[in-house]
């Protein structure tokens, strides 16, 4: 079960005809996926689209009404294959995952769905997670969708342009035989607004129709000699019945303005931004009236020649708002112009950044040079609304004041988190055994090479641990350790890293973190989680699976809070002369799905006059000498630190907060690292039986009496 | 397209994972909707849950100021530095984020900051101290708010047992920079249903925070209460600097807790000849005896098995705990302590000749090695434990016998030995011999590292010396000391001496 719950909000996916429908981007999305008579949906989660899986987990009942199959892929790659079901069937189907990195599992399945075509439409949803918070390498889908040649949307960032995107996709896709990529931006998957909605359409043609019915074209296979048939066929036949279609039913849309010779080129999830920029250089009003003309690219790719020319007709210049390097588009129109004989000069990537988001302020930026190289008349006359000039002097002080003193943030192991420990012994190892290469994977384990811990030289790619240590196995005086999650042990780190690692015969250490949930994305189920859960089928064993390709030397701790016995497994795995892979399953529930199952569960039981114990951890200021070797290692958000009472020191004293869940690091890790005595645990019991209040009675009196004798001599001292 | 054409109310809400920075953007949104406007919220939440910065960017724009020739207006899906209405940071290092970004501008932004401080992990993981400069961050937000509205928001919501996003919503409410009323920011929690009443206190504190200020927190009485058996001693403290006096006293009450009166004397005959010193090579600071008499309390009362113990049982160290512990009616609570004793302690509690006996044995030695190499969980709020603890405790009487005492006393007798020759010549200097004790802290490999790395700075005092400004240096090498666990700074600031000649070259 996920993190987040939509239970409530997909009620709202019932929607009939003519309602008003508010929400989230994702959500939008999902309504205008019923509403296109969708046959099947599939995926892999991964922020921000991670949502979208989890309202489509959540609607199962809704889906299942309207006859619509839904599956959580066991990979991007999984998830793009599923489209092989519109082949040949005209059934419109959806697959989601997370703009580059699920592109680039995906794209052998996508080559190939590409290069024979679609008979229904299929649409693949990609989230885009680029600049300001994104947790991965910055490239651009657009490529993809180019090498492929597959139709890349990219619909102004408002809910009713949203939705008639997506429906619009799927006829794109069917009347040009092409797959189409739907990209939203971050912001626009949690954007919140409003639409009106239509009816929920059920498939005309059915997946029991398809099964029962079988189809095949051997045209369409990826295979030769078809395949130089389909690379004549995307120029000749999809492309232009693509054009066509984006022309009729005017899929781009021209916005005119006074200022007509020249123009802004904008790439349709900039669109907002753009303006915003324009309305700050008073050059446009709140509702998109502009002084200068916009062409709105709400499809990036194909580009339509006869558009930009009509658009550039009388213009000397245009400036195109692209976002990401290399400039596609920008090139693109560079050969359109040019082949047309068109003078209009060409501004970009000149006047804005090559590289980072364009947010708001860059933005403004950027067309304020435009105008001012191309317009100067409409340049405004002071330097743009809130840069005053006066002013600037204080914006430099402040600046000053913090310069040094605002820290990053980065993301780090929640409270209580089982893979804490993981790395807290693999500290202490290292102080034995010394240094070592650690091949680092994609997950929370990944915050391991921030502080605290420092640990972790590579990362390769979801479940590319292993991989990523395959050179590092030759004969050597040290193993190197790589790091897996059970979600990419079972994305592809089975075959790609272990399977690999027993064939070629490697002797290096694998560890793999299995929390029983995919936990980065946001919690979602896997093979290997550890509930029952009626959709799907989970529970299956991690050290089963790699037993079963060829791994002697398993280990697996049942519990990674037990610092010492995970130091001594990798101790042994380190050291053994066992030839062979060693692996480490390190089991424990993430923390943060495990609070989210049990605290209301504990609730109740408080409430029901059931016996509780919660138990948190604390520390004795009066012994803690403020070294702060706890807090290196470990990293917990609630072990923090705070003034020293005490008068004669300085440092700060560490302090847990009430937000410990008691996940008992702490002791272990002063017990295995011998750190100090200043840690206690407190267990507070509700609704105490008989049995407690007794024991508590007798000790009350005993200790008390002791407490008095205590007080006296203090008082006497 | 007029000058005075409708713009939107933008808000930037800064945030962190787990704070309620969603639900304030959503009642935001649903007051603004409330009132007749149109809301736009979007949000970059990454990794957020996972403790990261997380932000919000809500814009509102009323209803009334759309005709049907208009259509609905674009919203801006990211703040625009210089173009924020209203800027809300939940902490003072994320307010200064939203500073360093330029979303607070002197003629524009409302600021609304909690002053409250989560330290980040840079700051949590120094050897000593860490923390940044909180004022300086507070003085960037006033110097580039067009109005700063600032109070431990965090503070307010954990006495009114809500988060701080309530208060925070309170806070926006009582600035008064929304068209709404403060009904209508309550009926959007109501509407919220969720903890409606704990929210509730907690906006009205938020409110009454913006409106009134945050009543200054009162500062804790200094203890005045000075035991009879200590008073002549506190007598004889006489005339010093305001800073020395402070310590002074603190360190006979600390040494007499520690051990007895007795000790608090001997304390205080062995400052005399710092105070003798302070006297003839003082130069006005008074820092020298202040350091010396705050490092030699807490060099005498170092923390043996014995002072653990004792401390643990005390009667308001129960009440300590149970109140840390948030202890509620009718709950019980129990205690357990995370000791690891080590052969070292024990033999460090033993008489010196028997402790140096059973250190350099040979099967006692390794049997209580054996019998020590794991750690003990011992409750201290049953019976059994605390008697054990009590125990331990009771070996006080015993201590200046011990072994550890021993090698303790003699360690300070090096330490004052080499301030007061030092004091002679170069005071500076020996001011910061006495802060290098500091290094000595801690319990087993943290308290030998320490001392390892006071030795070697020790030992190096000769070539420190002949350094332009001795105690520059020694400072420098004492912050390298404290930079990380595996003593790299170091190494690397020892490299870094410069002789008196070749600094002159």
């Amino acid at each position: 079960m996920a993190e987040r719950s939509f239970k409530e909000e997909v009620q709202k996916l019932k929607l009939g005809e003519g309602a008003e429908f508010h929400g989230e981007g994702i959500l939008a999305v999902t309504k205008a996926l019923l509403q296109s008579g969708v046959s099947y949906v599939a995926g892999y989660q991964g922020a921000p689209i991670s949502h979208l899986m989890d309202v489509l987990a959540d609607a199962n009942d809704i889906l299942e009404e309207l006859g619509i199959h839904f599956e959580n892929s066991a990979s991007e790659a999984t998830a793009a294959a599923t489209l092989a079901a519109s082949v040949n069937y005209p059934l419109r189907g959806a697959v989601t995952f997370k703009s580059t990195v699920g592109t680039n599992v995906a794209s052998d399945a996508l080559a190939n769905l590409a290069s024979g075509g679609v008979t229904g439409g299929a649409l693949i949803i990609i989230g885009e997670d680029y600049g300001e918070g994104s947790s991965i390498m910055q490239e651009r889908v657009h490529a993809f969708a180019m090498k492929s040649m597959m139709w890349l949307i990219d619909p102004r960032p408002n809910l009713p342009s949203i939705v008639r995107a997506v429906e619009t996709a799927f006829e794109l896709s069917e009347i040009s035989n092409t797959p189409v990529m739907l990209e939203l931006r971050i912001r626009a998957c949690h954007v919140y607004g409003r639409f009106t909605t239509k009816a929920n359409k059920r498939p005309e043609f059915g997946l029991t129709d398809a099964l029962e019915n079988p189809r095949r074209d051997l045209s369409r296979i990826a295979m030769p000699p078809m395949v130089y048939v389909h690379e004549k066929d995307k120029w000749e036949i999809r492309r232009p019945a693509a054009i066509k279609y984006i022309q009729d039913h005017r899929l781009n849309e021209f916005f005119d303005g006074d200022a007509n010779d020249i123009g802004i080129v904008v790439q349709g999830g900039l669109y907002n931004t753009t303006l915003r920029g324009l309305e700050l250089l008073g050059l446009a009003d709140s509702f998109g009236d502009s002084k200068v003309p916009v062409y709105c690219l709400n499809v990036t790719y194909p580009l339509v020649d006869t558009e930009f020319v009509r658009f550039c007709a009388g213009k000397k210049a245009i400036l195109i708002v692209e976002e990401g390097q290399p400039d596609f588009i920008e090139q693109n129109v560079n050969t359109i112009l040019r082949r047309a004989d068109i003078q209009t000069n060409i501004h970009g990537k000149d006047m804005l950044p090559m590289a980072g988001e364009y947010t708001g302020g860059v933005v403004r930026d950027g067309i304020a040079k435009f105008i001012a190289k191309t317009r100067p008349d409409l340049s405004p006359a002071t330097a743009p609304t809130g840069d005053v000039v006066p002013l600037d002097q204080r914006k430099a002080d402040a600046q000053a004041f913090i310069e040094g003193k605002v820290h990053g943030r980065p993301p780090s192991f929640c409270t209580g988190c089982p893979e804490r420990p993981i790395f807290a012994a693999m500290k202490l190892v290292e102080r034995e055994l010394g240094q070592h290469h650690v091949s680092a994977d994609i997950g929370c384990h990944l915050f391991s090479i921030f502080p605290p811990f420092n640990v972790g030289a590579t990362t390769m790619g979801y479940g590319l641990g292993a991989a990523g240590a395959s050179a590092l196995n030759v004969k050597a005086g040290k193993r190197a350790i790589s790091m897996m999650g059970d979600g990419g042990f079972w994305h592809n780190g089975l075959t790609s890293g272990v399977g690999n690692a027993v064939f070629n015969k490697s002797d290096n250490v694998l560890i793999i973190v299995d929390n029983g949930y995919s936990a980065a994305t946001g919690g979602q189920d896997i093979p290997s989680s550890f509930h029952a859960q009626p959709n799907r089928n989970t529970q299956n064993s991690i050290e089963k699976a790699v037993r079963g390709v060829g791994v002697n030397w398993v280990k697996t701790i049942t519990r990674t809070y037990d610092v010492a016995k995970m130091r001594d497994a990798l101790r042994e795995a380190l050291t053994t002369k066992e030839q062979g892979p060693k692996v480490i399953v390190a089991q424990s529930e993430c923390m943060l799905n495990k609070q989210r199952r049990i605290r209301p569960l504990l609730r109740k039981a408080a409430e029901r006059g059931e016996r509780v114990v919660r138990e948190r951890f604390g520390v004795d200021a009066d012994t803690c000498t403020g070294d702060h070797s706890c807090i290196r290692l470990s990293g917990c958000p609630s072990l923090t630190i705070a003034p020293n009472p005490d008068p004669l020191r300085r440092e700060p004293v560490t302090k847990v907060i009430n937000s410990c869940v008691g996940c008992g690091l702490c002791g272990e890790v002063s017990h295995a690292a011998v750190l100090c005595p200043s840690f206690y645990r407190a267990s507070l019991i509700t609704n105490p039986t008989g049995w407690d209040k007794f024991k508590a009675r007798v000790r009350e009196a005993v200790i008390g009496f002791f407490h008095r004798r205590i007080a006296r001599k203090l008082a006497a001292a | 397209m007029a000058a005075a054409a409708p713009r939107p109310i933008t808000i930037a809400i800064l945030a962190m994972g787990g704070e309620g920075g969603g639900v304030l953007a959503e009642w935001i949104v649903d007051l603004a909707e409330h009132a007749g406007y149109i809301a736009q919220m979007t949000s970059v939440p990454g990794v957020a849950q996972r403790t990261g910065a997380t932000n919000y960017y809500v814009e509102l724009f009323p209803k009334s100021a759309t005709t049907a020739n208009t259509g609905p207006p674009v919203l801006g899906l990211t703040p625009v530095p210089g173009d924020v209405d209203i800027v809300i940071a939940s902490e003072l290092m994320e307010a200064g984020r939203a500073v360093q970004r330029g979303l607070v501008t002197p003629d524009k932004t409302t600021f609304i900051v909690s002053t409250n401080r989560v330290y980040a992990m840079t700051e949590k993981i120094a050897l000593a101290d860490g923390r940044v400069d909180s004022p300086a961050l507070l003085e960037a937000c006033r110097t580039t708010a067009k109005r700063l509205i600032h109070g431990d928001m965090a503070q307010l919501a954990e006495s009114t047992g809500s988060l701080i996003s309530s208060v925070l919503f309170g806070a926006l409410a009582g600035a008064n920079v929304l068209p709404m009323q403060r009904m209508a920011f309550e009926a959007a929690i109501r509407r919220g249903g969720v903890g409606v009443k704990e929210s509730l206190a907690a906006f009205g504190a938020g409110f009454a925070a913006a409106t009134d200020g945050v009543p200054a927190k009162a500062s804790e009485p200094i203890l005045s209460h000075v035991s009879p058996a200590l008073a002549p001693l506190m007598a004889e403290v006489g005339a010093h600097h305001e800073l020395a006096r402070t310590f002074i006293r603190a360190g006979i009450e600390r040494t007499a807790d520690y051990q007895d009166a007795a000790y608090a004397r001997e304390y205080l005959d062995r400052l005399k000849p710092v105070i003798e010193a302070e006297r003839k090579h003082g130069n006005g600071s008074g820092l020298l005896l202040a350091e010396t008499a705050r490092e030699l309390a807490l060099g005498m009362a170092y923390e043996d098995t014995v002072r653990v113990a004792e401390l643990k049982i005390r009667p308001g160290r129960f009440e300590r705990v149970r109140e840390e512990a948030q202890l509620a009616e009718g709950q019980i609570l129990e205690i357990a302590e995370f000791l690891h004793p080590r052969l070292q302690e024990i033999a460090d509690t033993l008489p010196a000749g028997l402790g140096r006996w059973l250190l350099n044995s040979d099967w006692p030695r390794r049997l209580l090695e054996r019998v020590t190499k794991k750690g003990k969980v011992l409750k201290t709020s049953s019976i059994l434990g605390f008697l054990q603890l009590y125990f331990v405790a009771s070996l006080k009487p015993t201590r200046r016998r011990s072994l550890r005492f021993r090698n303790e006393h003699a360690f300070l007798d090096g330490w004052l030995k080499t301030i007061l020759d030092v004091a002679q010549t170069n005071y500076a200097l020996a001011t910061e011999i006495a802060l290098t004790r500091t290094l000595v802290k801690g319990y087993s490999d943290t308290h030998e590292r320490g001392r390892q790395r006071y030795d070697t700075l020790m030992q190096l005092l000769p070539r420190i010396m002949e350094a332009p400004d001795a105690a520059a240096t020694l400072a420098k090498l004492r912050k390298a000391a404290l930079a990380d666990d595996t003593g790299a700074a170091l190494n690397a600031a020892i490299k870094d001496i410069r002789p008196l000649q070749q600094a002159a070259e």
